[in-house]
């Protein structure tokens, strides 16, 4: 003992790391996802490279302090580029028992804890149906515990402003917050900044949550608690001027996008629904750029709504998740009958039915390639990362117009909630959006097609002598009247099908990241393309052949598809589905192709591909 | 001075299409195509500013046979589809052609918050009390124990009154009209194209083939003085063949049937007054005919027509934005927030 009492304690040491996770845990009401937010943009702004992962539970207040209840939020920020929130956790901080016990698994050992010791009473831990106190009973003996008396702490910082104790509670997740940015080196001030304008109408709540903050920092560097601190270097991305973006942000922002490059008003008819909601939240923020939201009664009003805008002249979207796409099938089918301009995201979630309301998953794809009835097929197109829904947005929205035809978007809860840096374009290097209207009555007809893009000509109500009639009976080609003839409707079946066939014209050729040709070639799509890159990156390092396809057109596919996949010995299709593009992919081109499967609600750890594809290649 | 030549007036014959019309012979939808084409014209309203909306059923193949802009949509949606239009371009004429079944049953939910939100939309519901297209199913409209093939022995659904359920949703506009009265069936149209609002007109509608006679008991020559009551804003509530009955309150508030004479006037009666801002007044008229010895009103229980137009609202809502925060600056909004640098 004395010789440990000889040893003083190191000030300060700072240790430069390339990178770390850290995850904030605790209950739902503990206001865990604007803690792990606000770390995510302190890290971006000082310039990591950065992606996130919040988990939060569908019920917005589970009872207290039970295992439903708990919420997370993970952030992997780096000097170097990132792909994944990371698999395991350096730096855990957990408000509770319930937080705790969710989450330890996931912590590396020697790993960081962080815990609300004012939590960890004896109704605390029967609430997560733990037995005896993990603070005391060495079961966490291979971390690097710290427990802290948050609540205690937090109220001593704030007992002068006369708030009451639950007030000054809502605060603790402040304190956790200031102890991590003392841990990481990091300035308070754009937290400080959010703080003022969040709360700008309740002065006592700025002055409680920023005396919460700066006590937190305070009580590490008076304490000297954690003995080390953290550096980590901003990262060397592409230069120019970036932002933290998540999914749902970028779908908004490429949709408005969209509309100024066409010319058009943007028109959204929406349902709230899990985990969709927020692109209405945003969009109905931009009535200055003239773009009209719609609360719609339902899902099925909401798609109507945005085919009948359309109809009129209007830049016309829907967006929700699973369960409304179901509601929105017959209407889609009309969009595709009376050939209209329309875009529908479907932001994915775990199912069937209601499945995972708040959890990500992938097995919308089949739905969305084929789930209306009859032969009705759609340009389907899905967003790799959070930023690559912006350009997805606009993608959709040009293929949409320039080809009169409905396009689905496919994203999921972990794009549509995660973050990452987005290099802010250049508007001048987005290349507009053509659109005609028919105005001329002496050639109009309502079906009369371009012969290059198959496309009918947009005829909106208001314009003289285009008086016509549209609807979902069958259409005779090309004069729009109602027809019921053998021929004529296989004609019409064959020509919406060419029509979306010939979209591939406008899709560039593919070219897989890694390795041009080799031993495997792994083929995905959607939101599984950070931990593939991550676990194509580290594979190759060992010197394996391997190539990465990460498909953004599910409908049609690229043309070159089929040579590039013959270029690999074998073929890997990662989903978070049972295997739904590989369906598609084993069907198509004959290949045979193997996958790998997760319908767990949460995303691929680079370490679950890794094992993987060392399986296929016999390691 | 030059002197502007202004285009033809428009007749009847240029909202007629060269579709062939193909209803069943007899059936009551003729009669309500031919009113509509009749009254078009007389709006004063450029013909490629219409546009007809229907769903599914015998009525939403109503858009085929207008020469205006038309859109035959899917099953009960036409008012969402409408609504789109309007929201897009308020200055179009959005006129909606649906059935008991495409309106009240499957569409029911549409219709009912296109009127709260009073989309300035005029929806023209043909009630036959059964279902057509699909040959003889009974409908929300139909009485309770109707016989149908889909219910041999008797339905077991009390039926929707769709005045009552317009006015419930606070519908601005509410008239009820009847295929067979031409004279009255046009007014009421003209009533309704007036109106700035949603305009809802429930049209009392004959199926020969699979209810035949359904409204016989309003449309036969003597029944139609005895049981239906014309309603007229500022007239009191009169009805019968001689004229001689009408409708009274009560001192509970309720009303009742009164016959004229022996001390009771005119002046004891209801007055009809269709443009009370509340709708009690117009719902408890609504439900006068479930009552024994009642009339059925026909004519505008409702035109309150001070509420503003969603359209207009939102509209209004976009421009006021953009009059305060001036055009939005795209460059600006995707640079908005917290932003670095990397060099």
């Amino acid at each position: 003992m004395s010789t440990l009492a000889e040893v003083p304690p190191v000030k300060n040491k700072r240790e430069v790391l390339d990178q770390a996770v850290i995850r904030f845990a605790g209950d739902s009401g503990d206001g865990m996802q604007i803690t792990g937010s606000q770390f995510t943009n302190t890290a971006a702004l000082y310039g990591n490279d950065i992606a996130t992962f919040p988990d939060y539970p569908a019920e917005i207040r589970a009872p207290a302090g039970t295992i439903p209840g708990v919420s997370g939020f993970q952030l992997h920020f780096s000097s170097n580029e990132v792909y994944t929130p990371g698999d395991a956790i350096d730096v855990l901080i957990a408000m509770n028992p319930a937080a705790l016990k969710v989450n330890i698994a996931d912590l590396k050992a020697n790993g960081i804890l962080i815990v609300n010791s004012d939590s960890f009473k004896e109704g605390d831990l029967r609430k997560a149906q733990m037995t005896s106190n993990p603070l005391e009973d060495h079961s966490l003996d291979k971390f690097r515990l710290f427990s802290v008396e948050l609540e205690r702490l937090t109220r001593r910082s704030l007992e002068h402003l006369g708030l009451d104790a639950k007030s000054m509670d809502r605060c603790k997740n402040f304190f956790a917050l200031g102890m991590c940015y003392w841990l990481y080196n990091r300035s308070m001030d754009p937290t400080v900044r959010w703080i003022g304008d969040k709360f700008k109408n309740k002065p006592l709540l700025v002055e409680a949550n920023k005396l919460a903050l700066k006590g937190g920092y305070s009580y590490c560097e008076a304490t000297e608690a954690f003995q080390i601190s953290y550096e980590i270097p901003p990262a060397q991305l592409t230069p120019g001027l970036y932002r933290s973006m998540s999914g749902n942000q970028a779908l908004a922002l490429g949709f408005v996008t969209a509309a100024q490059k066409s010319g058009l008003t943007l028109f959204q008819g929406s349902y709230p629904i899990t985990p969709a909601s927020d692109i209405l939240h945003e969009l109905s923020q931009y009535k200055d750029f003239g773009v009209m939201t719609f609360q719609a009664e339902d899902e099925i009003a909401a798609v109507t709504s945005a085919i009948g805008a359309a109809y009129a002249g209007a830049l016309a979207i829907t967006t929700t998740s699973g369960p409304g796409m179901a509601l929105k099938t017959e209407a889609i089918g009309l969009a595709v009958a009376v050939e209209i301009p329309l875009v529908i995201c479907d932001i994915q979630r775990g199912g069937p039915s209601t499945g995972l309301p708040t959890k990500t998953e992938q097995a919308d794809l089949l739905q969305a390639l084929f789930g209306r009835n009859s032969e009705a097929p759609i340009p389907v197109l899905a967003a790799s990362t959070p930023a690559d829904c912006f350009w997805v947005a606009i993608e959709a929205c040009r293929i949409a117009v320039k080809y009169m035809v409905p396009v689905i978007i496919l994203s999921d809860g972990y794009l549509a909630n995660g973050a990452e840096p987005w290099r802010i374009p250049e508007l001048s290097d987005i290349p507009e959006i053509p659109v005609k209207f028919a105005t001329d009555p002496l050639t109009f007809l309502p079906y009369k097609r371009d012969p290059h893009t198959l496309a009918r000509p947009w005829a909106v109500p208001g314009t003289p002598g285009l008086e016509h009639r549209i609807g979902g009976l069958e259409k005779q080609d090309p004069t729009g009247n109602i027809n019921y003839e053998p021929l004529n409707h296989e004609n019409m079946v064959r020509i919406r099908a060419a029509k979306v066939a010939a979209v591939a014209q406008d899709i560039p050729n593919v070219l897989p990241a890694g390795d041009p040709e080799g031993d495997l070639l792994i083929v995905a799509w959607g939101s599984t393309c950070g931990s593939i890159t991550a676990a194509l990156k580290a594979q190759r390092a060992k010197g394996r052949k391997i190539g990465h396809l990460h498909l953004r057109h599910l409908n049609p596919l690229p043309s070159n598809l089929g040579d590039v996949l013959k270029r690999y010995k074998r073929v890997l299709v990662p989903e978070l589905n049972m295997g739904q593009l590989l369906w598609v992919l084993r069907a198509k081109f004959l290949v045979d192709a193997v996958g790998l499967n997760k319908i767990q609600g949460r995303p691929f750890k680079q370490a679950e591909l890794e094992q993987k594809i060392e399986e296929m290649l016999g390691l | 001075m030059g002197t502007a030549t202004l285009p033809p007036p428009l007749t009847k014959k240029d909202f007629q299409t060269d579709q062939e019309v193909r209803w069943c012979p007899g059936c009551g939808d003729y009669a309500i195509l031919s009113a509509v084409q009749s009254v078009f014209p007389e709006l004063g309203i450029k013909r490629e500013n219409f546009v007809v909306v229907s769903g599914i059923g015998c009525s939403s193949r109503f858009p085929y046979y207008m020469n205006t802009f038309g859109f035959h949509t899917i099953h009960g949606r036409a008012p969402a589809v409408a609504t789109g239009i309007k929201a897009i371009n308020p200055d179009l004429e959005v006129w909606v052609a649906t059935g008991d079944g495409d309106a009240l049953s499957i569409g029911g939910n549409h219709t009912i918050h296109m009127l709260r939100r009073n989309v300035g939309i005029k929806v023209l519901l043909f009630n036959n009390k059964i279902y057509g297209l699909t040959k003889g199913q009974y409908s929300p409209t139909s009485e309770f124990n109707k016989k149908t093939k889909s219910t041999p022995f008797g339905s077991v659904d009390r039926p929707f009154n769709p005045m009552s359920l317009a006015i419930g949703a606070e519908a601005t506009f509410v008239a009820r009209s009847v295929d067979v009265f031409q004279g009255h069936l046009k007014e009421t149209l003209k009533l309704a194209a007036a109106h700035k609002g949603s305009a809802f007109v429930e049209i009392l509608q004959n199926c020969n083939i699979f209810n035949d006679g359904a409204w016989f008991s309003l449309t036969e020559r003597d029944a139609r003085s005895e049981h239906v009551m014309q309603l007229e804003h500022g007239k009191p509530l009169v009805f019968g063949k001689n004229r001689d009955k009408g409708i009274r309150r009560k001192s509970d508030g309720d009303i009742e049937v009164v016959q004229l004479g022996n001390g009771i006037t005119e002046s004891d009666l209801v007055v009809h007054d269709a443009h009370h801002p509340r709708p009690s007044y117009a719902f408890l008229l609504s439900h006068m005919e479930h009552r024994p010895g009642f009339p059925t009103p026909i004519g505008v229980f409702r035109a309150w027509d001070d509420l503003p137009r969603y359209e207009d609202v939102m509209n209004q809502q976009i421009k006021d934005v953009l009059a305060k925060r001036g055009r939005g600056d795209l460059g600006k909004l995707l640079r908005a927030g917290d932003t670095w640098e990397v060099k």
